[in-house]
């Protein structure tokens, strides 16, 4: 509390009264501009409460007098980038994969919207990047079950596989174990001749049961070397990479009641240039052709 | 008690809290100290309102203007100097080399910098100019000012503010022109075909240098600026700065001086009417002090007429100060601990500086490792592992840049959207002027995995200058069991 405001000798200034253990403070006094400036700014914080949305309530809040919502503003800004996307879209739409792909800023913006759209709809799946999960094709690496030039990627995420549309890819492998196809003891003979196929350590390559077996039931659809056959969905076997499993148990697994998965159609969830944007995406990933 | 009655202008109401302005009248003032200070004036006005219309050829597709902020288009031009976004670093050092420098001159001479090359010292003194050309000198000023609000009080005031404005206003324009093409940022302008940016800082930038030089003067320098509140921690007794010699002055005699009554002061105050800050210099070094010497200039005249001889305020520094009060002098020393310290880290930053800009690649290289996925094993149990990278062109035409990779054997490169490749190396065209991003597939079968990465080097080559550039990154693949 100010006690005596009194002049100080040495300096010739007044104290403000302050005093601490006999130290005291000079007075410096502030220039009255700067004072002013703080009632400005005061009244700028009154006028800026009274226009703009400012005091929350228990259910609402105060909207201001000019009734900005930040929401209308972001609102406005989609709605412009929205429009500012149609046009590309709109070419994407209309124009052939080669003709998107020569135009490098069109290209820029399909890229940019089909791993978008990829990171929405197909990553949960096929994993970021087309890295693949088990059951799930690795896109990133080229190893495909229906093709991997644009058209054939177009038609599969178009229609989808075994999704029940006309169009959509489909195949069926027989339940050889299931359905008691072949017996217990051939089915031990070709599953050792398809590991044999790529490789798998300690498999029995010379099985010449196993190579009788493969080449009346199998070859037919993942062809005679095991090297697949795209034109019916079969996988290539011959290969160091496998949806299903890469160990002997998941061959006998395959062979005794095969897995087939389905992959949605996307036509009905996804606008055309979306999906050429996507397909022209995953194209891109690495396993293109 | 000097001639004012006070000591400091801002003791008056020494009850309140609160100071109300005391407003500075300067006297306008002639001599050497002066006519220095009006051609520090006249450089840097010259260069600050010049340098943007200086053209600079860089051919065809750059700029022509030769200092060119482009903040547009994330170039940096000065003169033969193209600074990329990267660059900013520069920037830094720039800054650091400002501080260390200013830091040695005011160890040196004092504020040098306050008192002749400070933007706000240049543009009060140019609008105190115009306003004694309109309005008076000092003493016209204040009778017009304590005077009623007569027709010749008005008209002047009025033009003076008129053409306080139209300065302000060619200085924020001037400051655009920094930042965008000056001839063309002009027909826009006054044709309204600028942009609301062009307009709005140049409003900004006129108001408040009508506002800084016009009305807030030497309150910026007492209350705004901290450069005043930390000053005192490089000046030191060997400074050499404006003083006013006590010894030769004391005691003051009022009025005419007679032979031997007396120092050599008159106590006119000739030195506080002409002062911009309105202090008095015989208090000693202070807080307000610019360091101009324009009181040098006035006590100079005051000298003459009195029949003493001149600079009795001076550039001097405290330890001869009180040297020759004891009847001796100490040569001025410039090299000491403090200014060899603040010269040598000057000197090293400028190196770095200047080294680093000598060695400035001409073209740059970034890759960045896939996240996910880290690897895709093919078919053939090959690998396969995908980058971005970047390609800085710094050159002003299109140039093919080879790609390479070394450390894994047989490695091959294929690049996914040019469809390039596979080949060990890849040549990928980038723009001039611009960076080239790639999507780069590196395949092969990595001979020493450890822990599921190896090291590997992409190297990439400047076909038409030869210019290499390495960048270290990694190959990855599955974690293998290791044996034993």
């Amino acid at each position: 509390m100010p006690t005596k405001i009194e002049k100080d000798d040495v300096t010739g200034r007044m104290t403000t009264g302050h005093e601490w253990d006999g130290i005291k403070e000079l007075n410096q006094p502030l220039p009255r501009w700067w004072l002013y400036i703080l009632w400005a700014t005061v009244a700028w914080a009154v006028v800026y409460c009274v226009l703009y949305p400012s005091v929350p309530g228990i259910t609402g809040y105060y909207h201001g007098l000019i009734g900005y919502f930040q929401r209308d503003a972001v609102d406005a800004d989609v709605a412009a980038v929205a429009k500012q996307r149609a046009g590309a879209m709109d070419r994407i739409r209309t124009l052939s994969f080669a003709q998107i792909r020569s135009d490098p800023d069109l290209f820029a913006v399909a890229q940019s919207a089909g791993r978008i759209t990829f990171a929405e709809n197909c990553q949960p799946c096929h994993g970021a990047g087309g890295g693949g999960n088990p059951g799930y094709p690795a896109l990133a690496a080229g190893n495909w079950l229906w093709g991997g030039k644009l058209e054939d990627i177009d038609q599969t995420v178009t229609f989808g596989i075994r999704s029940g549309l006309d169009n959509a890819r489909v195949s069926q492998m027989p339940r050889f174990g299931a359905d008691s196809i072949l017996k217990p003891a051939e089915i031990q003979a070709v599953a050792d001749y398809v590991a044999g196929l790529y490789g798998l350590p300690g498999a029995a390559t010379n099985s010449i049961e196993g190579k009788r077996v493969f080449a009346e039931n199998c070859a037919v659809c993942h062809g005679d070397a095991g090297q697949g056959n795209r034109d019916v969905g079969g996988a290539r076997l011959a290969a160091r990479v496998h949806l299903h499993g890469d160990d002997r148990a998941a061959i006998l697994a395959q062979i005794n009641n095969p897995r087939m998965g389905v992959m949605p159609n996307w036509n009905t969830r996804l606008d055309e240039a979306k999906i050429k944007s996507v397909v022209l995406y995953v194209h891109s990933l690495g396993g293109g052709e | 008690m000097s001639f004012l009655g006070k000591k400091k202008p801002v003791a008056v109401r020494t009850d309140s809290l609160y100071a109300d302005r005391v407003r500075v009248y300067p006297k306008s003032v002639h001599g050497p100290v002066r006519r220095f200070k009006w051609g520090v004036l006249i450089f840097c006005l010259t260069v600050y309102y010049a340098l943007p219309w200086i053209r600079w050829n860089r051919g065809l597709g750059r700029p022509n203007q030769a200092v060119l902020l482009d903040i547009f288009h994330e170039r940096f031009w000065f003169f033969n100097l193209e600074l990329w976004p990267q660059d900013i670093f520069y920037l830094t050092g720039l800054l650091i080399m400002g501080a260390i420098a200013l830091f040695l001159v005011t160890s040196l001479f004092g504020r040098l910098w306050c008192g002749y090359s400070c933007p706000q010292t240049v543009w009060t003194d140019l609008f105190m100019w115009v306003e004694c050309r309109i309005e008076g000198d000092r003493n016209e000023r204040m009778k017009r000012d304590a005077g009623p609000a007569n027709f010749d009080k008005v008209w002047r005031k009025g033009l003076k503010h008129a053409v306080w404005f139209v300065v302000a206003f060619w200085t924020g324009g001037a400051w655009i022109m920094y930042y965008v093409d000056a001839p063309t940022v002009t027909v826009e302008f006054w044709t309204g075909t600028a942009s609301t940016q062009v307009y709005g800082f140049t409003a900004l930038f006129t108001a408040t240098t009508y506002l800084l030089a016009g009305w807030a003067r030497e309150q910026v320098c007492t209350f705004m600026c901290p450069w005043p509140r930390f000053q005192a921690a490089m000046l030191d007794e060997q400074s050499f700065t404006v003083t006013y010699q006590s010894w030769r002055g004391e005691p003051r005699a009022k009025g005419k001086r007679y032979a031997g009554a007396g120092g050599d002061c008159v106590d006119c105050g000739a030195c506080v009417t002409v002062c911009p800050t309105g202090i008095d210099i015989r208090d000693g070094s202070q807080l307000e002090c610019i360091n101009c010497g324009l009181c040098i200039d006035a006590c100079n005249h005051v000298m003459e007429r009195t029949g003493r001889p001149g600079w009795l305020i001076t550039w001097d520094t405290l330890a001869d100060q009180a040297a020759k009060a004891a009847g001796t002098h100490i040569p001025l020393r410039l090299l000491r601990a403090r200014t060899v310290i603040y010269l040598s880290a000057l000197v090293l930053a400028a190196s770095v500086m200047i080294v680093a800009l000598m060695l400035r690649p001409g073209l740059g290289l970034s890759v960045q490792h896939d996240r996910a996925p880290l690897f895709v094993t093919l078919a053939d149990g090959e690998l396969r592992d995908g980058y971005t990278v970047k390609i800085v062109n710094k050159g002003p035409a299109q140039a093919v840049f080879e790609v390479s990779t070394q450390g894994m054997y047989g490695a091959m490169l294929t690049e996914a959207n040019e469809s390039l490749g596979p080949a060990e190396t890849l040549g990928l065209p980038v723009g001039g002027d611009s960076v080239g991003t790639f999507r780069i597939m590196v395949t092969g079968q990595p001979a020493s995995l450890v822990d599921g990465s190896q090291p590997i080097d992409f190297s990439l080559r400047d076909t038409v200058t030869g210019e290499i550039t390495v960048y270290h990154s990694i190959f990855m693949g599955p974690v293998r069991r290791r044996q034993g």
